[in-house]
């Protein structure tokens, strides 16, 4: 892979298969998203333990994240809160280690425009524009990294 | 009904190829959005499914889009009509075979339809042919917006727009493109097409979504990841990036087939060109192949004598619900084959 220093000087590095999963480089060779793989991982995980996952429920629709895990859907917005702590691993592992929204916000409601959320866009852009070769893109993406950081 | 209507043509997205479209058949956005206050479909009672229901049609009727707007209450449309829907890839498989009031709001140019009561209370989705990405962000963002003026919709500040399953969370957005790569498949590089996809996680899928096998050389490419990007950089990187580099590996493909195999090529297509010609019954499966190779031979000005708009018309008119729709009755398997070779040679002839 190809490094771009804030100076704009390119470094080249070379990774074994295992080293560039581990940097998110590459994603892991399973490919497709599979719901019940990634709960079985991560409760062997360990950072939560499997009996405080089996006593998680929602207040407000009474759904277990144990019946969660058995169909794949949720039973209310307040799931979210509800298993925060069971499902922000999952959802990191769908959606590539994201955990934030970026993109549209309803028009009621005001957009948190902070430096702090653009900037955590803007380097996600920065690996993925690297990743697939598009230097002046990231390039781009530098300088406004920098305008930001400096502001 | 709008579906008597439907089945008599290709529809005004098809008509008229779209950019690129060659190899990109159609460019479809579809938004997931759950009404704010409500259970998620799998907990709802019925009374809050009718609810939802009525207050949805009631501000798609009235306020959501300029144009003209037909609400269908799919417990009140016929098996055919339904399965028509379908092969128009205006409603999903899972809305068909899901249980209670559910329905659709279809644009009468069928470049918009509104799923309610699917998997999410709202499923929005805009088609077009051809490459037209932006336009079609464009007039989704624009419906969803119109659609938020009167409905709240259930939003975290953290997680974005909730959905149903947590893999589609944040931006809703499922990007997808249904692309025609014959000479991929020919050459046998379609595998590595498959797996640098998923390197970027996406997903490559059949004709109609998700578990369906790819027929004909029809193959569907989307997004996987919803959160942690905007859906402009989702659908820029598809626009300007993934879609482009597989056009261009399909069209080295073609011309290497054109430069090194001219004569197989031919072989191939004046074959398929002779099979729809000439058949007296044919199954989907065999119309999709020849369709498919025809197809390419038209775009590599092998056959000079067919334009692209009549083939992508027959992919359409040539499906199960469709023919017999056209013949206004019900068909057995054997009839729809002698129907679908009917029409083929009808359409192939210039009638």
């Amino acid at each position: 892979m190809t490094d771009i220093s804030p100076q704009g000087e390119k470094r080249e590095r070379h990774l074994c298969e295992e080293c560039a999963q581990k940097e998110g480089i590459t994603p892991n060779p399973q490919g497709a998203v599979n719901l019940s793989q990634m709960l079985t991982a991560f409760i062997g995980g360990g950072k939560v333990t499997a009996q405080q996952i089996a006593e998680l429920r929602c207040s407000k629709c009474k759904l277990t994240f144990v019946e969660f895990r058995n169909s794949g859907l949720l039973g209310c917005p307040c799931d979210y809160d509800a298993f925060e702590k069971a499902l922000v691993p999952l959802i990191e592992r769908a959606h590539q280690g994201a955990n934030q929204h970026v993109g549209k916000f309803p028009r009621k409601q005001e957009k948190p425009r902070t430096a702090e959320s653009d900037l955590i866009r803007l380097r996600r852009a920065l690996v993925r524009a690297v990743d697939n070769e598009q230097y002046e893109e990231a390039a781009r993406i530098r300088d406004r990294i920098q305008k930001i950081e400096s502001a | 009904m709008i579906t008597d209507q439907l089945a008599k043509s290709a529809g005004q997205w098809l008509a008229t190829p779209g950019p690129l479209s060659e190899i990109v058949i159609s460019s479809r956005i579809r938004l997931a959005r759950n009404v704010a206050g409500y259970p998620f479909l799998s907990r709802a009672s019925d009374d809050q499914r009718r609810e939802l229901a009525d207050r949805l049609r009631v501000h798609l009727d009235a306020r959501a889009t300029n144009g003209q707007w037909e609400y269908l209450d799919l417990d009140q449309v016929d098996d055919l009509d339904r399965q028509m829907l379908v092969e128009r890839h205006l409603i999903s498989r899972q809305l068909v075979d899901a249980k209670g009031t559910r329905g659709v709001a279809i644009a009468t140019d069928e470049s918009t339809s509104v799923m309610v009561n699917e998997e999410d209370h709202l499923r929005i989705q805009v088609l077009r042919t051809g490459l037209q990405l932006d336009e079609i962000w464009h007039q989704i963002n624009s419906i969803d917006d119109r659609i938020e003026d009167h409905i709240e919709y259930a939003f975290h500040s953290r997680y974005g727009y909730l959905t149903a399953c947590p893999t589609n969370v944040g931006t809703g957005i499922r990007v997808s493109v249904m692309l025609h790569l014959p000479a991929l498949k020919l050459t046998g590089e379609i595998e590595r097409v498959f797996r640098a996809a998923k390197d970027m996680h996406l997903a490559v899928r059949g004709l109609y979504g998700e578990g369906t096998e790819a027929t004909g050389d029809l193959f569907q490419i989307s997004n996987q990841v919803t959160l942690g990007r905007s859906e402009e950089e989702i659908v820029n990187e598809f626009k300007s990036l993934v879609i482009p580099r597989i056009i261009d590996y399909e069209n080295l493909a073609r011309q290497c087939l054109v430069k090194e195999r001219p004569l197989q090529l031919d072989d191939r297509v004046w074959r398929s060109y002779g099979i729809l010609k000439n058949a007296r019954t044919i199954s989907s499966e065999e119309t999709m192949l020849h369709l498919s190779h025809l197809r390419m031979g038209v775009h590599l000005n092998r056959i000079k004598d067919i334009e692209l708009r009549t083939l992508n018309e027959l992919f359409l008119v040539t499906q199960p619900a469709h023919l017999q729709k056209i013949h206004g009755e019900r068909l057995t398997g054997e009839q729809r084959s002698s129907a679908r070779a009917d029409i083929i040679r009808a359409k192939l002839s210039g009638r």
